[in-house]
């Protein structure tokens, strides 16, 4: 066997520096990067108060109202409280419901092979965008003041920010389907229409069902914050109690959450599979 | 060229055609009974929710008049033919705005160092034990499942009104988000390293520090962005609570119906909000690559 000849490792170095010695920038950017994080992290803790005898009176504060939560006790209002939680599903299930069937023909508007014109499509997308931009909570807020305190207000908070996520969904959700299908309706004579109710629907549906059942499971938790602004369900009661200090009701009640929205999981989680099969999106 | 269609035998034919009818009536039958069970469940969540339809199309002109107002300056102008006067307080806002990133970036960092530090504990492949795995698991979920502006409402009271409360809860809420996603990212590293390191007689640290980390560092940071972007958000609202930050002043605003400065707040937020989803995208595409930016 005969020898490799050996490489002069000088004149490769001359002749490939990047590869023996890898530039200052490279070897600098990461713990330049650290240290910026590090920087504005520092920063950040001055400007915004933070002191070590305000946190550890803070967590002193802290242990004792965890003391204070056990045993989680709803006192005599626990039918309140389960008719507060049977609003919280409500708002969840019908704000989420409402939201899907709005969104569905707007979603057609906003993809692309559906409306081949940037005209509409932009403004659209950006509408939706605007929409999402602004959180549910301020949604509520401004909903209370059109149709006073109350449960309907959280609904329609919730509807109008998931119009927003559910429009961006399934207009990508539309965007990913095959085309050959509606290819196909269109060979056969069919209109406008028949493609996408013959062609469209029925790929996208599916992941769309799938969608919709994922966000009735999260908005379950949106539901549940909405009603500290005043919008009904379970955050009303759970806010107030938070402000007469009345933490074995408050524990009790976010016990009550834990386990409604893990039960809503669970349930959505199984018709999911049942209806998109083994896969799940999101 | 033809090719001849072969018909099968009217009987035969009777039979399959009655086969597929059932079949598709039997599909039908339970695509209805579902429909109809979820028409059901609707209206008893009306109830619950104490839907009134006769308020909403009495109202429903607020909705459209609210736009309206809060696009009309005190003067009766339109807002965008006097920007001056329409963002009035924008120096106020401005440093509230800043006051908001800044709560999302410390929270998010913290946050994403708790879960770094847990994650670990956490994924199937990597966790030392199973009663470990179990109580972080459990802990997780915990500090995922209750909303941040809950926690933030508690810490209100412990820690006082101002920022900090609502820097711990975001923290929180995205120690419990991050750390789930942190270890489902090392459940699906390549355990060949691992073996390798710990052949060499390794320590479990070690095994963590020089097989694993290399491989799943790029996708904690993406997600860590991808939480910065969504406590932008959250952050904005903290305020509601007197957590800190700009949902303090739009709070204000909006319960005291000084029109104009809402949709001047509104529309900080929402430019904001776009900036950071597009810069942060950026990001990620530049640093990672097109796969992991989602």
């Amino acid at each position: 066997m005969s020898q490799m000849p050996r490489p002069d490792i000088a004149e490769l170095r001359g002749k490939y520096p990047g590869v023996f010695e890898r530039p200052a920038s490279a070897r600098l950017a990461l713990p330049a990067m650290v240290a910026a994080a590090l920087a504005i992290f520092v920063y950040g803790l001055v400007d915004l108060d933070f002191s070590p005898t305000k946190l550890i009176t803070g967590m002193s504060q802290l242990g004792w109202i965890t003391m204070m939560m056990i045993p989680p006790n709803p006192g005599s209002s626990f039918p309140l409280y389960m008719q507060a939680l049977g609003e919280t599903l409500s708002i969840a299930l019908l704000g989420t419901t409402l939201a899907a069937l709005f969104a569905l023909p707007v979603s057609l508007l906003a993809a692309r092979n559906i409306i081949p014109s940037n005209l509409i499509r932009f403004p659209v997308r950006r509408f939706l965008d605007s929409i999402r931009g602004v959180d549910t909570l301020i949604w509520a807020l401004v909903w209370i003041n059109v149709v006073g305190l109350g449960p309907f207000a959280g609904v329609l908070a919730i509807m109008v920010s998931d119009f927003g996520a559910f429009g961006k969904l399934f207009s990508e959700a539309i965007e990913a389907a095959d085309r050959k299908q509606v290819e196909g309706i269109r060979a056969s004579g069919g209109n406008a229409l028949h493609e996408i109710r013959f062609g469209l629907l029925p790929q996208v549906l599916p992941v769309i069902a799938g969608q919709v059942l994922y966000f009735i499971e999260s908005n379950t938790r949106s539901a549940t914050i909405i009603g500290i602004v005043g919008a009904g369900g379970i955050g009303l009661q759970l806010a107030e109690q938070i402000r007469v200090l009345e933490w074995q009701k408050v524990s009790f009640l976010i016990l009550m959450i834990l386990i409604a929205v893990a039960a809503i999981d669970f349930i959505s989680s199984k018709l999911r599979f049942a209806i998109i099969g083994q896969r799940a999106v999101v | 060229m033809a090719t001849a269609v072969s018909i099968l035998p009217a009987q035969q034919l009777a039979t399959l055609e009655d086969a597929y009818r059932k079949a598709v009536a039997r599909k039908r039958l339970r695509g209805a009974l579902a429909i109809a069970v979820f028409c059901v469940v609707l209206v008893l969540a009306a109830f619950g929710a104490e839907v009134n339809l006769r308020t909403l199309f009495t109202y429903f002109g607020n909705f459209v008049s609210y736009f309206d107002r809060i696009l009309t300056l005190d003067s009766g102008a339109r807002v965008w033919t006097d920007p001056a006067e329409w963002f009035w307080g924008w120096h106020k806002w401005l440093k509230m705005l800043g006051e908001t990133l800044l709560i999302s970036y410390v929270g998010t960092l913290t946050g994403a160092v708790f879960a770094f530090a847990l994650n670990f504990f956490a994924a199937q492949n990597t966790s030392p034990g199973p009663w470990v795995r179990f109580i972080i698991r459990r802990l997780l979920e915990f500090a995922r499942t209750v909303p941040g502006i809950v926690f933030a409402l508690i810490f209100v009271i412990a820690f006082g009104l101002g920022p900090m409360a609502g820097v711990l809860a975001i923290a929180i809420h995205t120690t419990g988000a991050l750390g789930k996603l942190f270890a489902e990212i090392v459940e699906n590293a390549d355990m060949k390293p691992v073996e390798g390191i710990r052949s060499t007689g390794a320590s479990w640290l070690s095994c963590m520090r020089f097989a694993i980390l290399p491989q799943v560092s790029a996708g904690y940071a993406s997600y860590a962005l991808l939480r910065f972007e969504i406590n932008v958000r959250e952050a904005s609202v903290m305020g509601f609570v007197g957590a800190g930050g700009i949902g303090q002043e739009l709070v204000v605003a909006i319960r005291k119906f000084y029109y104009s400065d809402v949709s001047a707040i509104l529309v900080t937020i929402i430019v904001t909000v776009f900036i950071m989803d597009i810069s942060t995208g950026w990001l990620r595409g530049r640093l990672f690559g097109k796969e992991t930016s989602r």
